[in-house]
């Protein structure tokens, strides 16, 4: 789990869905961001084994991060800034062909 | 078929390739000590730069007897992946669901169906079926097909593997089997003297009684030093790997792929040149935007490589299998289909080169001398 | 700038990057006349170093610190120079004409440049321990980016573990926003400290000293440091819970909610690799290095490497090689409006000053082998096709000699990634397992998109509609 720092609570609140859960992420987060300090632990398994990932370098390097948003699979969550209303999925193996 | 004593192998393989390593493992198999001398990591390899394709229904329009060869070896290519499981308890993942060759206006549906009828008129052309089928009957195989695809031809006997687990499994049998492989050894030079093989490579001399230069279009320069000729035209083909997706695609495609990993293979381009490091972003464009009329559902998937892969080609396309007469013992497999070929070459092919001799009705055909005939008439 | 459309077809200079580097680079660029562009794919300027300098919601400015508020001038400066950003804007491929395709909101288009600028910084060192990719560990990197763009420390156990300035400026912040650290498991070889002797008459010179001596004493003074820590284990099912360390006493665990590892910094190599720039492998700062020039010029015609890309020199550096790789590109297209040589003398005392030190920390904290190269076959490797150690071994006793035979055979370096968390130690575990050099070895072949891109954005590049260029309907 993450912690806020007070200066950083005190941001507006950008709401977004985590799952169909909705999360109040803050102004300025990353998809990442939002993910881990509202306590998801992972963000997607593995489309190789199936073990559960997490984002890891939070700058785009290792692809850990990757998530659905609005739909589109994939997307690396540490790229990625909170806008209102986003919905964003945890992912599970491979993508689905067509979605 | 006695080994010379004095060498070190009974034959010396050049070149670690696919066909180089299918040949090693035949002839292994047949009792033979083999050596198989291979260039480095940053060598260029058509081995790592191929589309995986067992593939029949092209094959043979200007050399009848290449159609059978390749329904031969595509016949072969299921017990030849199963006695690679067995050795080495690697799966190659050889499919053959039957392979398609989608067509993307009735032009080009019309010059596809031009061409099988050509190829299946020529006398001495093994009997074979490649059918054309229209869109209703292609949706039925290709749930996904995009509004553009107005057919494609279809053959029953193409197929597709994982090449690069084929290459891997290759060397594991070749490993247990006792052949030794020699990386960072290209060989500079050929000799024949003395009833036996001299290669000079970089690293020490190594001798055989029996060469079999495999060296894809590094054959070119070898084939001349000991009597033989591999006239070759390599030519550059781009390949665009996308990321993994659940199965969707069971059959393969000319220029469309599914792997057994969920990535999707496209290719197919042909431009000029053998730089590796070459890569043309139009050309790319170009073979991105025929994937996706051909497959609307492909444009959302992420491209996570590109490469260029030089094809081993030979001047008119068709393999060359030849043994020298001045240095007798010396031979030369070189052909673009790897991998289709992949069986034939260590179940047939091997064993006439272990037993010294290839079979002139089987494979005569491919002798270099063609090209002789060809430059005469 | 907003969108894709914005972007002119072509430019004097390019620059990628948005650190330090790219950041004075543009600036001088643009100031000098010519028609520059900035890329970076992140939402900000600012690099790593200064990420979220113009966001971050922590601005009380003895959390992060004095030499990160550096980075708001720089800021500042390309802003007012006229040359045109390019936030969330990846530059995917570039090639040996100077094309660069990039991506932005989803779509690609190519543009041309006469000189480019490489300042695509650094990456993490890979620190391949057994359940590195459990939930619950991340890179130091990560822990403070989050702390950086979000105001977000880990809570609950926190174990630091690793090697580098980059750890105790970190654990620094961490305490400083107060944040608590359950220990710091210190790697730092206790080989390295006799070597690093000879480098210490510079470093005490240097601005490094006053720095470090304030960081040590602020983080142990608060937290518990181990030090001569040989190994790290991650352990449990699907997320972490404890780690093991081994020092003399033998092996110890404790309870860990957060394991933040670190080993050092590594220029990232893709990009410049992927057009097909000589690299060598620097045996100091044990990794690939770009063979340049005194000015960054590679061994492809108009193309320079900057920042922490060219090698690892921290950010001051950074600043100063843009510039110089500034000074060369308007030098080559004829920009001026300043005295250059002024301008190469002044930019050459701040990079004497700056270099002064950095050996003593290169030789300091140099990761010893075995958490570079892991010594037990099951600790992944590749962590995208989730490779051993032990796999990649057996491959080379197969008859592989480097990384991309190794590569085509178990599929390391294919993944996302390509090669970014694995490359250097696949380089190393096969040079370790042939007995030679990472330089006989070599690193893996990278080609275009550097990061992925849609099929479809491939598809719709505008250069790509006027015909099958080459591509075949046989």
């Amino acid at each position: 789990m993450f912690a806020r720092l007070p200066e950083a609570d005190a941001r507006p609140v950008v709401a977004v869905t985590v799952d169909g859960v909705r999360v109040c992420a803050r102004q300025g987060d990353t998809v990442a961001a939002a993910l881990l300090a509202a306590a998801f632990r992972h963000c997607r398994t593995s489309p190789v084994g199936g073990a559960p990932r997490a984002p890891y370098c939070m700058m785009g390097a290792c692809f850990e991060c990757l998530v659905q948003v609005d739909g589109v699979p994939n997307r690396q969550g540490c790229l990625l800034v909170v806008r209102e209303g986003m919905q964003i999925a945890t992912q599970h193996g491979k993508r689905e062909a067509g979605r | 078929m006695a080994a010379r004593s004095g060498a070190e192998f009974d034959v010396a393989v050049i070149g670690g390739g696919l066909v180089g390593s299918c040949l090693a493992l035949g002839l292994a198999r047949f009792g033979q000590r083999v050596g198989l001398l291979d260039e480095g990591d940053g060598a260029v390899r058509a081995s790592r730069a191929n589309f995986a394709l067992i593939w029949v229904q092209s094959k043979g329009l200007g050399l009848p007897e290449y159609a059978g060869w390749t329904i031969r070896s595509s016949d072969q290519w299921g017990a030849f992946a199963a006695s690679l499981k067995e050795e080495t308890g690697l799966d190659v993942s050889f499919e053959r669901p039957g392979g398609l060759h989608l067509a993307l206006s009735a032009a080009e549906l019309e010059h596809r169906a031009e061409l099988l009828r050509r190829l299946h008129n020529q006398p001495r052309t093994a009997s074979f079926t490649t059918e054309i089928l229209d869109r209703e009957r292609l949706v039925r195989m290709l749930p996904h097909l995009g509004p553009e695809v107005v057919g494609a031809s279809y053959c029953a006997l193409d197929g597709h593997c994982n090449s690069l687990r084929l290459h891997r499994a290759l060397f594991a049998a070749l490993v247990r089997r006792k052949v030794r492989i020699l990386p960072g050894h290209r060989v500079d030079s050929a000799q024949y003297a003395g009833g036996e093989f001299r290669l000079l490579t970089r690293v020490r001399e190594v001798r055989a009684g029996k060469v079999v230069i495999a060296a894809g279009n590094a054959s070119a320069e070898l084939a001349p030093m000991l009597g033989l000729s591999a006239p070759m035209k390599p030519n550059r083909g781009q390949i665009i790997v996308t990321e993994r997706v659940q199965p969707f695609l069971k059959h393969p495609i000319v220029s469309i792929r599914q792997t057994d990993e969920g990535t999707v293979m496209i290719g197919d381009s042909q431009l000029e040149g053998n730089d590796p490091d070459q890569m043309s972003m139009p050309t790319s464009a170009a073979m991105a935007g025929r994937a996706v009329l051909s497959f609307p559902i492909l444009s959302r998937l992420n491209v996570v490589r590109m490469w260029s892969g030089i094809r081993v080609m030979t001047e008119d396309g068709f393999p060359i299998y030849d043994q020298s007469q001045q240095c007798p013992g010396a031979f030369l497999v070189c052909c673009h289909s790897g991998v289709t070929l992949a069986a034939t070459h260590a179940l047939t092919l091997a064993p006439m080169i272990a037993e010294g001799k290839l079979n002139e009705n089987e494979v005569g055909a491919f002798s270099a001398r063609r090209f002789n005939v060809r430059q005469a008439a | 700038m907003r969108g894709l459309a914005e972007l002119a077809p072509a430019y004097d200079v390019a620059v990628i990057g948005a650190g330090p580097a790219g950041l004075a680079a543009a600036t001088l660029s643009a100031r000098a006349g010519l028609k520059t562009v900035l890329l970076d794919e992140n939402p900000a300027p600012g690099g790593q170093i200064y990420r979220a300098i113009t966001t971050t919601p922590v601005r009380r400015k003895e959390v992060l610190g004095a030499d990160y508020w550096l980075g708001a001038r720089l800021i500042e400066e390309v802003e007012a120079s006229g040359a045109q950003l390019a936030m969330g804007a990846l530059a995917w491929s570039v090639s040996r004409d100077l094309e660069i395709g990039v991506s932005m909101g989803g779509g690609s288009r190519l543009l041309a440049a006469r000189r480019i600028i490489l300042a695509t910084g650094a990456l993490e060192r890979p620190f391949p321990v057994e359940g590195w990719t459990l939930p619950g560990v991340m890179s130091a990197g990560g822990a403070q980016a989050l702390l950086k763009s979000s105001g977000l420390v880990p809570a609950g156990r926190v174990l630091l573990a690793g090697t580098g300035p980059l750890l105790w400026l970190f654990a620094a912040q961490l305490l400083r926003a107060g944040a608590a650290i359950a220990a710091i498991l210190e790697t730092t070889p206790a080989a390295n400290y006799l070597p690093a002797v000879r480098h210490l008459p510079a470093f005490l010179c240097s601005p490094y000293l006053a720095k470090g001596i304030a960081l040590m004493a602020q983080v142990r003074g608060k937290a518990r440091v181990i030090g001569g820590v040989k190994g790290i284990s991650a352990l449990g099912t699907d997320q972490l819970r404890q780690v093991s360390f081994l020092t003399q006493k033998g092996w110890q665990r404790e309870e860990c909610d957060h394991l933040i590892l670190h080993q050092g910094v590594v220029p990232d190599v893709n990009l410049a690799m992927s057009i097909g720039i000589k690299h060598r492998w620097d045996a100091v700062q044990l990794c690939f290095v770009p063979e340049l020039d005194g000015v960054g010029n590679s061994s492809v015609a108009g193309i320079a490497v900057a920042g922490d890309g060219a090698g690892i020199a921290g950010a001051r550096i950074a600043e100063e090689r843009g510039r110089l790789a500034a000074l060369a590109a308007i030098g080559a297209l004829g920009g001026g409006g300043f005295n250059d040589a002024a301008s190469a003398r002044s930019i050459g005392r701040s990079l004497s000053r700056h270099a002064r030190g950095r050996s003593f920390l290169d030789a300091l904290y140099r990761p010893a082998r075995p958490m570079r190269v892991p010594a037990s076959d099951a600790i992944l490797v590749c962590r995208c096709e989730e490779v051993t150690a032990g796999q990649i071994r057996d491959a080379v006793g197969l008859g592989c000699t480097g990384p991309n035979q190794v590569k085509s055979f178990l599929r390391c370096g294919m993944g996302p990634c390509q090669g970014r968390q694995c490359g250097l130690t696949v380089t190393e575990l096969i040079a370790q397992a042939r007995g030679v050099t990472p330089q006989e070895v070599g690193y893996y072949r990278l080609r275009p998109p550097i990061k992925p891109i849609s099929l479809g954005e491939l598809a719709t590049l505008p250069e790509g509609q006027a015909g099958a260029a080459g591509a075949v309907v046989r």
